[in-house]
């Protein structure tokens, strides 16, 4: 029991942590189409400017301050980078980020060195929110949950809710029409690429101290982040939601896991051998299941669970 | 045949280039040096034909290069164990089994779309093979990898790089040719359709899903066969050929030199190789450089280094090459400014950080400099400025000069 509450806690701020990731992607993707490699960059662009800024001024700044610069970078990404090669269709733009997540990734380990950096919680919520079976709930997990919820809500708001969303949702189905109608279609993915980077920034600041701040930290979760647009669905925000907190789920309690198929053989009454796939154990496959999980969705239902429409 | 051979001319020269150089560098690191390039050429070319022939982007051709190492790693193994026998030189055809093997199953499932879903798709699957290349040690070896010998075939003993340099060439001039005369097959136009226009090609006739998959396929051949070709040559394949890296150093290979020519894939191969053999043995910066190069290229050179030198096609047929050429020498003094200022920052960088900025004195270039002096970086920042004022100094002269000239070829031609 114990096992249990202790993995759906870790499982679910994991996804939440995957989710504040993955919802400025899927914002990207979902608006323009791009599918952003270097968004998990932009993510340890964000960690490492909150280690800056939380050793000159604190952590509160930092929690504005990065999320902004990185918001900036991703402008001009779009500005001179995207824009300029979309004459040559998503692919290049794809190809375009992937360039980039190199870049960034070897910037970082210039600047801040190979070794992880000591970014640290704020002394502020360095406490014990309550204890559950001798584990203690620390008080900054909480406030990661509330600024992940508060980021749903606000984007939900945002793109449901407000002319401006309504205008962005106009402007991906048809963009010339939108053009026609006086608004600035430019500025405006300009913009959803600007914010949606910040998101993946601020997601870093968060993050980056509860975890770990290092230069591998964009190359671990880069890839899981496409797993959960893909499996949540091509531009739902709810879909990204479901699809984050069932894979930290997933692979919390798969990490913890150390029976293999031999031991439920074994279970079974049958005698088997425990050696090769058999004595495989469930913790191994944690980092697979994602990526098996996301090319079966690829395969059999590209809409994803609650996308709209297909990849 | 004599049309043959002046139609040919360049490649002939090239392949007689290729046979004598091993007279003219005969270091072994040398040697080594152009049978990768040689095992590289063929892989990046199997990915062109994805990429540039059928519009598909894979982030995942790892796997088809990767596997194949390994299946003919094991091969090898076991004509060592004498358990199956196969000749060492016949072995790539293993790999290009497997790598066809692979590749169908891939393409039962990845190629119903372009775009986006097969670069996911592709992703997903390097990303399974990674995890599982952690899992299955036996298959693919612990942190080591899986070793081998090579075998003597016909009195030669495959002992020597020289041997093997040859034995890698015959097989990469074979799939150079092969890969050549695809184009021209019926499937090779086909696939520029799907490329270029799916909807229309599927009204015509053809499924692209099959065209795709027959496509996919026989890259996996080739890809394979590179793949068998690393395992003998190296006799050593580890955890790094499966890897996502792998996949994009194909990818930039294809980029860089241009994937809508033929030759394109073969100097994208041959110069990112050589970046990885020498530069990263100077600095621990080459992946930034690479990377930088590779967005510059997206950027600004969209059919990569080939494409530059298509550029010039026209001027050489008017007869102005010269005048053209010496209009992009005006860039060549303000480039080295940047280039200077920016490689002697990235250096000073990752020395300095790697000492956690606190040893103030380092060596850069055989010189020992204070890390910390303000001169130091106003120095560079200024040379650096004035690279970047020059190079949009010189753009503006460029510009009207080139203009005059296309008009006057236009008069002349």
């Amino acid at each position: 029991m114990e096992y249990l509450i202790f993995s759906v806690v870790n499982g679910v701020l994991y996804g939440l942590l995957i989710f504040m990731l993955s919802s400025g992607l899927t914002l990207i993707f979902g608006m323009m189409g791009v599918l952003n490699f270097a968004h998990a960059s932009f993510y340890m662009l964000g960690a490492y400017l909150a280690f800056v800024t939380s050793k000159y001024l604190g952590f509160w700044p930092g929690l504005i301050i990065a999320p902004v610069l990185v918001a900036g970078l991703g402008a001009l990404l779009e500005r001179y980078g995207l824009r300029k090669v979309h004459v040559f269709g998503h692919t290049a733009q794809l190809v375009l980020t992937f360039g980039v997540f190199y870049i960034i990734g070897e910037v970082v380990k210039l600047i801040w060195g190979k070794l992880p950096v000591n970014y640290v919680i704020p002394k502020e919520l360095d406490f014990a929110l309550f204890t559950v079976y001798a584990t203690k709930f620390h008080a900054y997990k909480g406030f990661m949950v509330i600024v992940a919820l508060v980021m749903f809500l606000s984007i939900y708001i945002l793109i449901k809710k407000t002319t401006l969303g309504m205008i962005i949702q106009a402007a991906l189905s048809n963009s010339v029409m939108v053009g026609e109608l006086g608004h600035n279609v430019s500025a405006i993915f300009t913009g959803v690429f600007a914010v949606g980077c910040g998101m993946a920034a601020l997601a870093g600041v968060i993050s980056g101290n509860l975890y770990i701040t290092e230069p591998q930290m964009a190359d671990r979760l880069g890839l899981i982040v496409f797993v959960v647009i893909i499996v949540g669905g091509l531009g739902s925000l709810t879909g990204a939601i479901v699809a984050s907190i069932g894979i930290g789920i997933i692979q919390v309690f798969a990490a913890g896991l150390n029976y293999s198929l031999a031991d439920f053989l074994i279970y079974l009454g049958f005698t088997v051998e425990k050696t090769g796939i058999l004595n495989m154990a469930v913790s191994q496959t944690a980092e697979l299941i994602p990526f098996l999980l996301m090319v079966l969705i690829l395969i059999f239902r590209p809409k994803g669970l609650m996308g709209v429409r297909e990849t | 045949m004599k049309k043959f051979i002046i139609d040919n001319l360049l490649w002939i020269i090239v392949l007689l280039l290729v046979l004598i150089l091993p007279a003219i560098f005969n270091s072994a690191t040398t040697l080594q040096l152009l049978t990768q390039m040689a095992i590289m050429i063929v892989f990046a070319l199997s990915y062109n034909m994805l990429l540039g022939q059928c519009g598909l982007l894979s982030f995942g051709d790892a796997v088809l290069f990767g596997l194949p190492c390994f299946f003919t790693i094991h091969f090898l193994r076991f004509s060592n164990l004498n358990i199956i026998n196969i000749p060492t030189p016949l072995l790539p055809i293993v790999g290009g089994l497997f790598g066809l093997v692979i590749a169908f199953i891939i393409s039962l499932f990845a190629t119903k779309r372009a775009g986006a879903t097969f670069a996911l798709i592709t992703v997903g699957i390097n990303e399974v093979v990674v995890s599982s290349a952690l899992m299955f040690n036996d298959f693919f070896g612990s942190e080591t990898g899986v070793q081998a010998t090579r075998e003597g075939f016909l009195g030669i003993s495959f002992q020597t790089q020289l041997q093997v340099y040859y034995l890698v060439l015959i097989w990469t001039c074979v799939c150079v040719v092969l890969m050549y005369l695809f184009n021209n097959t019926p499937l090779g136009k086909i696939a520029n359709a799907v490329r270029d226009n799916p909807q229309r090609t599927s009204f015509i006739g053809y499924d692209p899903i099959k065209v795709r998959s027959r496509v996919l396929t026989l890259s996996g051949f080739f890809a394979g066969i590179a793949g068998g070709l690393y395992a003998i040559t190296w006799e050593q394949v580890s955890y790094d050929n499966v890897s996502l890296m792998q996949s994009a150093l194909v990818l930039f290979m294809v980029y860089i030199g241009g994937m809508s020519f033929f030759y394109g894939p073969i100097i994208g191969a041959i110069f990112v190789t050589f970046l990885t053999f020498f530069l990263s043995a100077f600095t621990e910066a080459w992946m930034l450089y690479l990377g930088l190069f590779f967005a510059l290229i997206v950027l600004f050179a969209p059919n990569g280094l080939a494409g530059i030198v298509d550029y010039f096609k026209p001027f050489r047929k008017a007869k102005q090459l010269w005048a053209v050429l010496k209009i992009y020498f005006l860039f060549i003094l303000p480039l080295i400014l940047i280039i200077f200022s920016f490689v002697t920052i990235v250096e000073i960088l990752f020395r300095w950080s790697s000492k956690g900025y606190s040893a103030v004195s380092l060596s850069i270039y055989g010189m020992k400099i204070s890390a910390g002096s303000l001169w130091l970086w106003l120095i560079l920042i200024i040379v650096g400025l004035a690279g970047s004022f020059g190079f949009k100094w010189v753009q503006n002269i460029a510009k009207t000069n080139l203009e005059q000239l296309s008009s006057k070829m236009g008069i002349e031609g």
